[in-house]
């Protein structure tokens, strides 16, 4: 009984309070333009697979972006995870690009969008596979790499730093004592300095998945988008319909949290040990 | 194994200098010269900051001197082998890792085969007493355990050298007497060379063939004992006392040296 009001009532209590208000101050504005009734928005919701301003369904609109997501992510993680584990071990390597990297850090997703767009155009994932037609073409040709390479940036960073810093902090007696027994370089960096800092990487790939996650907006807005769950808000604003922007924040909020969610269940299943030795 | 009767270890007139952050230099050792025979048991004890630790782990191939020749069977060393075990006074285990796959850490970077592995890995457990614990992870055991755990995840490479900076430092007195005890019987069933770091005079003692007492201000050997009392020792005897007094009066004078008291 405690456990379900711990569990459940608890954290469902400010969602709730917030749809209260919502469904309150829908009736009284009595515009849904500015402010759709709940159950508008509730409808849309529950029926995910119904077609939106027949540009598909919340699904698969949310599918698409996810793949970007996923795209762009992974290759940030990749990048991310080898220089940083590079970079963490090798002093002088850390020496020669921190700065470098440092300069970039604080330029923000978006200000990169008039570059990405002239660089790469509506060049999609399909013309790199030199495909024009046909099934796979219709599935790359949504991954537009201008898209990718900005979702790319906002998940590289936290992973660098985090990785940068999880090898920082090995302790030395850990590298030493495995150096001690042997172990040759690769070794010690696949099984001392990977798994020590294993924790703080995967720590930094939660927060830069979602933060690449926050540039899908930012990235479907580019030109050529003519799908996803960000070109669905901006479109849905244009032609005024307000409940369609409110149920696709929404999806990118549950599916955001659910993510989030399931990566910090792995962490605390997987890294126990660190919580417990000192 | 080793067949020269000749020393193992060679030490000859060995510095290190350490650029300190103020960018003064630091001399922690000037001129060591060592020999250890095979077998030997050589503690080391001397003041904190003398450079026990710098000189171990330059045997161990971790650092690099400045001056002179450090070298295993005649050959300098440059680098760790896993012929020249360690076992470290902090906390050293992989804490990800089981105890038996810590134990087993030195033959699977020689790509021993797992099942090999974990039958030489259950071994060296049981000869430090541990084969229960076999699936524990290390933040599972107490303090001594997981010294213990060290100390058979360093026999398992099955080295010649074993190297000890002060490994049961940051022990109660009780459990430190059990591990000395146990360190014996390993070492005069195993023939094992070991070269044993400690801050007490009482455990060099007890343990070594050999004291080397190191110099606070210099970074230099002051003196060799040889302890030729019988084994088992007992602390009881009364040379023990009167040896354990000489080199505590040789040691407080180093620290009067060093303006510490
Ligand atoms: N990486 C380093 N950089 C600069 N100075 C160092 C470094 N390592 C050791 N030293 C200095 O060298 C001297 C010897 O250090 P070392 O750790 O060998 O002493 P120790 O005898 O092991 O001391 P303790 O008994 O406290 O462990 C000390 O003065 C120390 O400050
Ligand atoms: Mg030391």
């Amino acid at each position: 009984m405690k456990k379900l009001f711990l569990r459940v009532l608890l954290p469902a209590f400010a969602p709730l309070l917030l749809l209260a208000v919502w469904q309150v101050a829908a009736v009284r504005v009595d515009n849904r333009i500015i402010l759709p009734p709940m159950m508008d928005v509730l409808h849309l919701i529950i029926h995910p697979t119904e077609d939106l301003l027949s540009m598909g369904s919340l699904l698969s609109n949310l599918a698409i972006s996810l793949a970007r997501v996923m795209a762009g992510y992974l290759l940030a993680v990749v990048l991310a995870v080898s220089i940083g584990i590079t970079m963490g071990y090798y002093r002088p390597l850390f020496r020669t690009f921190s700065l470098f990297f440092a300069l970039f850090r604080p330029v923000p997703p978006l200000a990169w969008v008039p570059l990405v767009l002239a660089w790469f155009g509506v060049a999609s994932f399909a013309t790199l596979a030199g495909l024009e037609y046909g099934r796979w073409y219709m599935y790359l040709n949504n991954l537009k790499i201008s898209m990718v390479f900005i979702i790319f940036i906002g998940g590289f960073y936290p992973v660098l730093t985090s990785t940068i810093q999880g090898v920082q902090s090995v302790r030395t007696t850990l590298l030493d004592s495995a150096r001690v027994l042997g172990a040759g370089e690769m070794a010690i960096f696949t099984k001392v300095l990977l798994p020590a800092a294993l924790p703080t990487i995967v720590t930094g790939m939660r927060i830069g998945l979602g933060v690449a996650w926050m540039c899908l907006v930012s990235a479907e807005m580019l030109p050529g988008s003519l799908s996803g769950i960000g070109y669905l808000i901006t479109h849905a604003f244009t032609v005024a319909r307000t409940d369609v922007v409110i149920a696709g924040m929404i999806s990118i909020g549950v599916v955001g949290a659910s993510i989030d969610f399931i990566f910090r269940l792995f962490e605390e299943r997987t890294f126990s040990w660190q919580r417990r030795s000192r | 194994m080793v067949m020269n009767n000749g020393s193992i270890l060679e030490i000859t007139d060995l510095t290190k200098n350490y650029c300190a952050e103020n960018g003064a230099i630091v001399h922690a050792l000037q001129g060591i010269d060592l020999d250890i025979a095979a077998n030997d048991f050589v503690c080391i004890v001397g003041p904190s900051g003398c450079g026990k630790s710098t000189l171990l782990r330059i045997m161990a191939g971790l650092e690099k001197q400045t001056g002179g020749v450090a070298s295993y069977l005649g050959k300098p060393i440059d680098r760790p082998t896993p012929q020249i075990g360690m076992v470290f006074q902090e906390y050293s285990l992989l804490p990800w890792r089981t105890v038996i796959d810590n134990v087993g850490l030195g033959p699977e970077f020689a790509n021993m085969p797992k099942q090999q592995r974990l039958l030489l890995a259950t071994e060296y457990l049981q000869l430090v007493g541990l084969e229960r614990f076999a699936q524990a992870y290390p933040h599972e055991l107490s303090g001594g355990m997981r010294q213990r755990v060290a100390i058979a995840r360093a026999l398992a490479n099955d080295p010649d050298v074993l190297l000890m900076d002060e490994p049961f430092g940051a022990l109660d007195a009780h459990t430190r007497i059990l591990l000395q005890k146990e360190l014996l019987s390993i070492w005069e069933r195993h023939r094992k060379t070991i070269v044993f770091v400690t801050h007490s005079v009482d455990e060099a003692i007890f343990l070594a063939d050999r004291i080397c007492v190191m110099s606070g201000t210099s970074g230099r050997i002051m003196e060799m004992i040889d302890v030729t009392m019988p084994r088992p020792r007992e602390r009881s005897n009364p040379l023990y006392g009167q040896l354990a007094e000489r080199i505590l009066r040789m040691l407080e004078g180093e620290v009067a040296k060093m303006g510490i008291l």
